[in-house]
């Protein structure tokens, strides 16, 4: 293949766009971090920037695969997975607690605690399945709901207050597995990309959604359920969110509802777009969601690097979500291609205005 | 002309589907403030002055509402107005405090802002055809990070002429008599005012311009409204605009009510200005929406936040939860209304 | 004879690709109510749209009242009067019935909106034409007939001297036709010239003084409707010659149908606005051809028995039992599959490759815990890719990138592999080459051979008649006749389209 036919086929690929990003990101690191890329070893566990991107990246992850699937299947995003992590997080630690502001044993047990906390998440992503599937209300108003009344769900839960759990085993999820030098994190992130693969691979719900998304016409007529498989995709997400509570939970041995989360629904929509996917759904590619999610990640430690506080980080990520949906809109492209046609001589055929 | 043909104009006009959705939320407001008149009035609910602090401390809200309800009718919607709101009030109380504006400049200021993001958000949702709720959704970020980025730390306003369009009080004919036996006429400040100046030049617009009515018919079906002749981005356009300006008229007001800025201030003021919209019959499909029912839509997320402020033992994120609750029940009630009258179409 | 107030002479438009208009003509006089008819592709909407500005044209001429006229936007039309009314109402459904007539001109005192005037006025407009509406009621509370008129009436009070008519009466049932047809003839009466787009044939002999007929993109013909008899319009509609000695005979005799056991019975199966309540026996081995105009509701049929529309009335049995068929799912685990007509909206998956395309419906039908190998997928779509010469890159390759008629021939293949017992084909050759139109006949017939039961439409009479043993005739939404065998010709279907006087229905 000569070099020309070798290059297409790179840029065509899905993942150009994810890894382009993301290697950007990483450079713009270096340059700021020298020693962004070093790691080592103290007391048994890993250091470094890289090691600290991949740690705390792992929620966005989890938060991006179900956020990745919640655009392909209903063309809406989720707004309210920050909130439902916090919800999430606020039963298990109440749970854990019997009640009581902090503890230093488990007064319940912890898999009760977690399962009950999932199974809220799930009940939270039927919710939102429910309004958008069979209400047909559009998915970013139908979340908005949760959105608002989650955290004070969650406030609710844990009487207004933070509740600390501070039990070492409860540490592990956010933490280390003792003996192990890597961050348990990761492998809460690695394991749920491994579930959601499992369950494309058993059962048909990747091209299921894929279908409904791209065309629910012709999905109708060739025997699919859309209002079925939508629903479906909110609870999973609704799950996803659950364990990324839970995970970012342990990380603080407390359930802090008002903080949980908070403004993750924005990164997570980020990863998405900057995954590849487009936003107004259809095919969709995991792999370039969990890339966007740690360029995200990587973009945050960045702007950290370059003293913006934490409540600053919003504006640039604003700005990189317009700019990527403005790219992606049809007008846009529309307009791109107008002009690459006039500049390539093909021209004068009278444009016909379509009503339509 | 044969008389058979002409048609029967009842006088008995039909309660059309708006009108009963308008009714049911005055009447939640009524029956709301009424029981808190009674079973809080040992704690002071039933005084005058409890109405009139419901508008003093939503006159903000109540401007930043009707602008979120004048694109609604167009079919849009926008989540950014706590945001700017927030972002006004730490601009105003920046220039004010730390650069020395008068109070005149820091107002400019805020209608600056508020029109700054209607542009932008404007042209993006309408010429550019971005979904709204991305638009608005990256107007909310930005404007709660620009807000950090002027100030990470509270600054307190202490411009005396603006705490004196804060503070002055108007007082009204009706009142109550103190323990003491003297009359203390109820009062509110110059921003309810403005709040209600608002609502009149906003109802007036809808109603009686070919704008406004332009606003609806856009919503009914931008198809249509293309085909009868309307230049619909540019309606849209200039609705986004109109709504950021008073978003930030909205958000000045605001201001002067809590005399400060912060970075965690309006948290969640979209939501109550959407829900306000909601409650007061605007629908989230566009093409339905009435000022008058954003005003009681807002007095109802009042009264609430009051019965549950002066109950005193409930925590107050119970506001949240029963406006979310709310809202949740008025759209399955639109939706529900919407697809009856679909049925007794067909037949 | 009434003055002529719009001509257009050699009108020329093309696509890449194709000619949509070919030195057509057409001429309307005032108070007259002129039928534009023709099938798919025949130019119609070309026309219309040429007329009113949404097309420019290539060549030709158009003049008002000998005034040369071109219209550059459908505002610009209107300007000139010249008014359409649309199918799809184009009015909203959110404001009162006074509104919509004057949205954008409302009247007005001191700058602002003046409704107490504008609902007289709209009273007084609504009254003149006899539309039985109050202005103040909103105007989705009102039927869809009464939403017609409005757009009418909205049209007439703009001063149009054209009013053009693009397929009114589509949505409406017998009783708001002919409220329609009376403000016709009242705008008749007013010198209106009015353009009748349509293909309910009955409707154009009640109302129409003239019709004219387009077929692929060239005028066929003006005709006065006095003297065209139903026959021959048909004939010049589907571009054949109405001869008593012409007997193009159905040469599908290699059938040998199974006499006696229905595999389907329908009976008074219909859908409320869609298709009249039909009865229909399908048995197993034939392929029943479903003929008529275009619109007289031949989709609508195949999709009431599948389930595409939910049928709001009668029973459908297969193979003797009461069978419920809610979705298209409960269709397709009974055997049936449908290939469906709009092949964009309904048929392709756009961005899904060629191999998903193809296995979907067989994956729905095994369901959502059985997914299929990619090897299982592969071998299934290379084994159609080869059956029907499908024209693709790879089995990867999206759809979308397909011409259509290879993306006719994927959707084919992909009921062919759940192996259906019941087989409906909605112009299953439209935009495929000669070629590969004869294979895909062939294959009917060889599907019919082995005892499949297969439903065939087409526009194309020859290639029916070519593969179809017994034909079902539709017109205006409703199932008027059936042919068998030794009735196939090509007089005898158009007759029974046609339908008028002394001809009796089954």
């Amino acid at each position: 293949m000569s070099l020309k036919n070798k290059l297409k086929k790179i840029t065509i690929s899905h993942l150009f766009f994810p890894i382009m990003c993301l290697l950007i990101v990483l450079v713009v690191n270096v340059i700021k971090t020298p020693n962004f890329f070093e790691i080592s070893i103290n007391n048994g566990v890993l250091y470094g920037y890289v090691i600290d991107v991949i740690n705390r990246g792992s929620e966005l992850v989890i938060l991006a695969l179900g956020m990745t699937l919640v655009t392909a299947a209903s063309k809406g995003q989720d707004i309210s997975v920050g909130a439902t992590m916090a919800v999430a997080a606020a039963v298990c630690c109440q749970i854990l607690s019997g009640g009581e502001a902090s503890v230093t044993g488990f007064q319940n047990s912890l898999l009760l605690a977690m399962l009950t906390a999932l199974v809220v998440a799930a009940a939270c992503g039927a919710l939102n399945g429910f309004l958008v599937a069979k209400m047909h209300i559009q998915p970013m108003v139908a979340t908005l709901i949760l959105y608002t009344a989650g955290r004070g769900i969650a406030q609710l839960v844990t009487k207004g207050q933070i509740t600390y759990i501070r039990v070492d085993s409860y540490k592990i999820l956010g933490g280390y597995i003792p003996g192990c030098p890597v961050p348990t994190p990761i492998f809460v992130a690695i394991a749920a990309a491994v579930i959601i693969a499992l369950l494309f691979k058993f059962t048909t719900l990747g091209l299921y959604i894929e279908s409904v998304g791209i065309n629910s016409n012709a999905s109708r007529l060739v025997g699919l359920n859309s209002t079925k498989i939508i629903f479906i995709v909110y609870v999973i997400c609704g799950v996803l969110a659950g364990i990324a509570g839970l995970v970012n939970s342990s990380r603080i041995y407390s359930a802090d509802a008002n903080n949980i989360g908070l403004n993750l629904e924005m990164d997570a929509i980020l990863a998405v777009a900057l995954g590849g996917n487009l936003l107004s759904g259809g095919k969709f590619n995991l792999a370039g969601s969990i890339i966007g999610a740690y360029t995200i990640q990587a973009l945050s430690t960045t702007l950290y690097a370059m003293d913006v506080k934490a409540d600053q980080l919003p504006v640039y990520k604003a700005v990189v979500v317009i700019i990527i949906v403005t790219l992606q809109s049809e007008v846009f492209r529309s307009f791109i291609k107008n002009l690459r046609t006039k500049n390539t001589g093909h021209g004068g055929s009278a444009l016909n205005k379509e009503v339509q | 002309m044969s008389d058979k043909l002409q048609p029967k104009v009842s006088q008995k006009k039909t309660l059309s589907s708006t009108t009963f959705l308008l009714l049911i939320t005055i009447g939640l407001f009524i029956v709301m403030y009424v029981a808190g008149m009674i079973l809080l009035a040992d704690k002071g609910f039933s005084k005058p002055q409890m109405f009139c602090n419901l508008l003093i401390d939503n006159a903000g809200l109540i401007v930043i509402s009707l602008g979120l309800t004048i694109v609604m009718i167009t079919g849009g919607i926008d989540i950014s107005v706590g945001s700017v709101t927030a972002l006004v009030c730490m601009a105003s109380a920046y220039s004010m405090e730390k650069s020395g504006a008068s109070v005149y400049m820091a107002l400019a200021l805020s209608l600056g802002i508020g029109l700054a993001f209607g542009i932008v958000q404007g042209f993006l949702v309408s010429y550019l055809k971005i979904q709204p709720f991305i638009v608005t959704l990256a107007g909310m970020f930005f404007g709660r990070g620009m807000t950090a980025i002027i100030s990470t730390e509270m600054i307190s306003i202490k411009n005396t002429t603006f705490l004196s369009w804060a503070q002055f009080k108007i007082s009204l004919p009706i009142g109550t008599v103190n323990k003491k036996g003297i009359f203390q006429a109820a009062y509110i400040y110059p921003t309810v005012i403005v709040a209600l100046l608002a609502l009149v030049v906003v109802f007036m617009m809808l109603r009686y311009t070919k704008f406004g009515r332009s606003l609806y018919a856009i919503g009914g079906n931008d198809q249509s409204a293309m085909m009868m002749g309307l230049n619909v981005k540019r309606t849209k356009f200039v609705a986004y605009i109109i709504s950021g300006f008073l978003a930030g008229l909205g958000g000045f007001l605001f201001c002067l009510n809590t005399g400060a800025g912060f970075v965690e201030q309006a948290k969640g003021l979209e939501m109550d200005a959407i829900s306000a919209s909601v409650i007061g019959g605007t629908m989230l499909s566009g093409g339905v929406g009435n000022p008058i029912g954003t005003l009681f839509g807002v007095m109802i997320k009042g009264t609430i936040n009051s019965l549950i402020t002066t109950q005193g033992t409930l925590s107050s994120w119970w506001v949240r939860i029963a406006v979310a609750a709310l809202l949740c029940f008025f759209i399955v009630l639109q939706s529900i209304i919407g697809s009856k009258g679909k049925k007794r179409k067909k037949s | 004879m009434q003055e002529v107030i719009l001509t257009m002479r050699g009108i020329c438009k093309s696509f890449p690709g194709v000619k949509a208009l070919n030195q057509v003509d057409f001429t309307l006089r005032q108070g007259e109510i002129h039928a534009l008819m023709g099938e798919n592709g025949a130019g119609k909407s070309t026309l219309i749209k040429a007329l009113t500005g949404v097309y420019s044209m290539d060549a030709g001429e158009i003049k008002l009242q000998d005034t040369s006229i071109v219209n550059h936007s459908p505002q610009e039309a209107q300007g000139n009067g010249i008014s359409t009314v649309y199918q799809e109402i184009s009015l909203c459904p959110n404001l009162t019935v006074a509104e919509n007539l004057y949205i954008g001109r409302e009247p007005r005192k001191l700058g602002m909106i003046d409704w107490k005037t504008m609902n007289r006025l709209a009273g007084e407009l609504l009254s003149s034409l006899s539309i039985a509406v109050s202005p103040t009621s909103q105007l989705d509370d009102c039927s869809i007939a009464i939403q017609q008129m409005i757009a009418i009436a909205r049209a007439i009070d703009m001063q149009c001297k054209v009013l053009i008519l693009d397929e009114p009466t589509s949505s409406l049932d017998d009783d708001e036709v002919g409220k329609l047809f009376t403000l016709m003839r009242q705008l008749k009466k007013q010198n209106v010239g009015i353009v009748f787009v349509t293909h309910f044939l009955e409707q154009v002999y009640e109302v129409c003084d003239k019709i004219t007929v387009l077929r692929n993109g060239e005028l066929v013909g003006e005709y006065l409707v006095s003297e065209l008899p139903r026959v021959q319009l048909v004939a010049k509609m589907m571009g054949k010659e109405f001869d008593d000695l012409a007997s193009l005979k159905s040469d599908a005799s290699i059938q040998d149908v199974e006499e006696g056991d229905a595999f389907i019975t329908a009976q008074k199966l219909g859908c409320v606005g869609k298709i009249k309540p039909f009865d229909l026996k399908l048995y197993k081995g034939e392929v029943v051809g479903l003929t008529g105009l275009l619109g007289s509701g031949r989709s609508e049929l195949v999709r009431a028995i599948y389930g595409a529309d939910k049928p709001d009335s009668g029973t459908l049995k297969i193979n003797h039992q009461e069978t419920k068929i809610n979705t298209p799912l409960d269709a397709i685990k009974k055997g049936m599959a449908y290939l469906p007509e709009d092949r964009k909206r309904d048929g392709i998956i756009a961005d899904l490759s060629v191999r998903e395309n193809i296995i979907i419906a067989l994956q729905a039908k095994r369901g959502l815990l059985k997914p299929m190998s990619r090897k299982e997928m592969e071998e299934f779509a290379d084994q159609y890719i080869d059956l029907l010469q499908i024209k693709t890159a790879s089995r990867e390759t999206p759809i979308k990138s397909l011409s259509g008629g290879n993306q006719q021939k994927v959707i084919i293949g992909r009921w062919l592999l759940t192996n259906p017992e019941y087989l409906i084909l909605d112009e299953p050759t439209r935009g495929i080459d000669v070629g590969t139109k004869t294979e895909i006949q062939k294959l009917v017939l060889r599907l019919a051979g082995e005892g499949m039961s297969i439903t065939f439409i087409s526009s194309e009479i020859e290639e029916m008649l070519r593969v179809c043993s017994r034909m079902i005739v539709m017109r205006d939404g409703q199932k008027v006749g059936e042919l068998n065998q030794d009735e196939l010709n090509q007089d005898t279907i158009m007759q029974t389209i046609a339908g008028g006087e002394g001809h009796h229905e089954s």
